[in-house]
This record gives structure tokens, sequence and C-alpha cells, in this order.
């Protein structure tokens, strides 16, 4: 895993007439993980869409070092695709990677159209998707959404993975993640 | 950056010429030769009528046929997330749509050009404004394609955006119309030259009009 650094500094985040956070200030260095917590419309995925420079701050600057990769709620997957195919279009972007399909429970869905997928199989699939991106920091917007109890389990195992392996996370839920070496960022003591 | 531009090509063409689910390049074809067939119908069987009128009508059916697919060049796109995940690995929104420009251009300009003949066959037109319908066609689908995919950028995400885009090709697409359909009637070049004039400009704005209105649409 390559150098990879993540901080923000003095960030306050304004949707519409509303100022939802302000004067948030964070620092991730390689292996470091983070749980941003706090009750729905606090502002969690905005931050991580300013984090991913997606959105620009109110205030406050953003600095990154390596590549991105983010899980929203959309998978960014072409609906009418066979899985497969919808997958194979971001590895011709991304050049290839270990195949962790079957490991995700993907490997018998490929000719399924990404359309009939359920909510939990295309978190999975865009799970697939982070994987072969092979980006250092991750940004994970309500990763566990729609997932049953064993995919909840693969998803903490594979984050802890990736920050072993030198990587940042950054994990938006307002679900319990189980990972110990993951500190905590409650939105609400920046609400503003 | 080339393997972008061709893996960004090859699925902007499975999506828009074969369509996926829905029916690609066929459907502007289909309708372009319809309103060819209409309007005979409408204005009788008057031959002389025709030939003279007929080469109008097939440029107002090609700039109608055009604005068939705008609602699916960018918002799909956009709600799917798809420009957020390049925005990521650094594809920057203004070579994305270049290259819908190019798959857009692709999937309708030279199928209407090809159709021109059978619908020039149905309203009578002679072998020399024939020539100059085609050159014309030729010259200035880019430009709708480019016209089509800056205003598709602008009204995505916007309520009623389908019927708003078309409203708002019609009348940026009057010059191409003047001089495209014009050059008949003088039967010049120069028209034509007017017409790929046009287009060069409207090709050279889009890639940078388009891909701004996609990055303003993320703050919206």
């Amino acid at each position: 895993m390559q150098g990879c650094r993540l901080s923000a500094d003095d960030l306050a985040c304004r949707r519409g007439e509303r100022v939802l956070f302000a004067g948030l200030s964070l620092s991730l260095a390689p292996g470091e993980a983070l749980h941003v917590a706090g009750p729905n419309g606090i502002g969690k995925s905005s931050l991580l869409r300013i984090l991913a420079g997606l959105l620009r701050p109110f205030a406050g600057t953003v600095s990154r070092e390596g590549g991105i990769g983010l899980i929203d709620e959309r998978p960014a997957l072409d609906p009418a695709l066979p899985l497969g195919k919808a997958l194979a279009f971001w590895q011709r972007l991304d050049g290839p990677a270990d195949d962790q399909l079957a490991r995700l429970g993907l490997a018998d869905l490929l000719d399924v159209p990404v359309r009939y997928l359920s909510t939990g199989q295309k978190k999975r699939a865009a799970l697939a998707r982070l994987l072969g991106q092979s980006a250092p920091v991750w940004l994970l917007d309500e990763p566990l959404n729609g997932l049953d109890h064993e995919a909840v389990v693969l998803v903490e195992s594979i984050t802890a993975e990736h920050c072993r392996a030198g990587g940042i996370a950054v994990i938006a839920s307002h679900q319990p993640f189980a990972f110990e070496a993951m500190q905590r960022l409650e939105l609400a003591e920046f609400a503003a | 950056m080339i393997r972008t531009l061709l893996a960004l090509l090859r699925r902007d063409l499975a999506r828009l010429l074969l369509g996926g689910r829905q029916a690609g390049a066929v459907m502007p074809v289909l309708f372009f030769l319809a309103v060819a067939m209409l309007y005979p119908f409408a204005v009788g069987p008057d031959a002389p009528l025709l030939a003279r009128t007929g080469g109008g009508v097939i440029w107002v059916a090609a700039l109608l046929a055009a604005i068939l697919p705008l609602d699916r060049l960018v918002e799909p796109d956009i709600e799917l997330g798809m420009f957020d995940q390049w925005a990521l690995r650094g594809i920057a929104e203004e070579l994305v749509i270049a290259v819908r420009v190019i798959a857009h251009w692709l999937s309708f300009g030279p199928p209407l050009i090809l159709a021109a003949l059978p619908a020039a066959a149905l309203l009578g037109i002679d072998g020399a404004a024939l020539r100059t319908v085609e050159l014309g066609l030729l010259a200035g689908t880019p430009g709708l394609a480019a016209l089509g995919v800056i205003v598709a950028s602008l009204t995505a995400g916007l309520r009623g955006g389908a019927a708003l885009s078309g409203l708002l090709v019609i009348p940026l697409a009057v010059p191409l119309l003047i001089f495209g359909a014009g050059s008949l009637s003088t039967g010049g070049d120069s028209g034509i030259a007017l017409t790929a004039a046009c287009s060069l400009v409207l090709l050279a704005i889009a890639p940078f009009a388009g891909g701004a209105a996609v990055r303003a649409g993320r703050d919206a």
C-alpha cells in the first residue's frame, strides 16, 4: 500500500441554509480507521463527500494523499448489465486486481443483471468494485446497510485487513462497527 | 489515458447504440422515417411541392430525432454515481463528456444519414438536392450531438428535465438548421461550410460546458 494520509482542518458544511457542522478537524495516518457516528441528517454523508473532494466545504480545508475509494448508497454499476460485465467496466479502468468475488459471495451471481440483485448483494458488488480499485483511502458511507450478519462480519474483517496493510478507512454509520483499533468521532459534538 | 478513453467509449456505445433495455439507436431512426412518411400525407401528393420542401422536412425530422435520446445521455450516470466514481479516479468530467459526444453522434448521426436515403426517396428529392442534404447532415449532426450533450448535462437532475432539454435544444439548434437547410435553396457549399463552422464551435465548447454543468450539479 502506497503512502497515504487524510486530514481536514476546521471543516464546516452547509446544506441549503443550514450549517450542519463546524470546526471539525481530523487527521488520519496509514493504518488508522475512524468511525463517524451520529443520528440521521447530522451530515455524515456530507462529511464523507467533502473528504472525497466531491463536495466543497463551506469552510476549512482537506488534504489527501493517495487514491480515494468511496462506497455510498449508489453502487455505480449499470443496472441493465450482468454483474460480471458491470464489474468488468471498472476493472478496465482500475487495472487487474485479486479476484475476491468468491469471498464476497458473488461468484454465482455474475450472470445476473444488476437490477435484479438485492440491496445486500448490490452492497457486496460495490465492495468488489472498491477492492478492485486498490485505493489506500476508503470512505464507506453506511457500508452495513442491508447486509446480513455474515456479510457484516465480512465487511468488518475486510476493513481490518485494509488498515493492517497500511490503508486508511473512514466509516460513516449509525450502526456499531466492530473494529477495536478504530477511533470514534461523534458528529453531534460539532453540530452548529 | 487511452485505456480509460476506450473503456468509456465502449461503455457509452453499448448503452447508446445498442441501448441495453431501451431501443438504442433504432428509435431516432424510426421516428425520423415516420416523420418523412407522414409529411406527404399532410401536404398531399403534389410531387414538385414535396421535392421542393422535402429537404427542409428531413432537417426538421433529424433535429427532432436527435432530441429523443437526451434524457438518457447524462442523468442516469449521475444518479448511478458513475460521475463521482470517475472523479475519484481522476477522470475529468470534460473527458467523460467529450467521449459521450462522440458516442452520441455515432449512435444517431450515421444512422440518420443513412436513413435520409429512403426518406429522400419517399419525398421524391432529386440527386443534387440529396447530395446537399447528406453533406449538410454530415456537417450538422456533430453539432447537434454536442448541443444535445451540453443541454442534457445542464438539465440533469431537474424536474421535467427531459421535456426541458427538448425545449432548450430547439432554439439553440436554429443556426444549424438555417445554414443546413438553407444550403438547399442556394444549392451552394457555403451553407454547408457555415453548418460545419457552427458544429465545430459547439463541439469545442461541449466538453467544458458539460463538465462544468455536471460539477455544478454536485453542489445542488
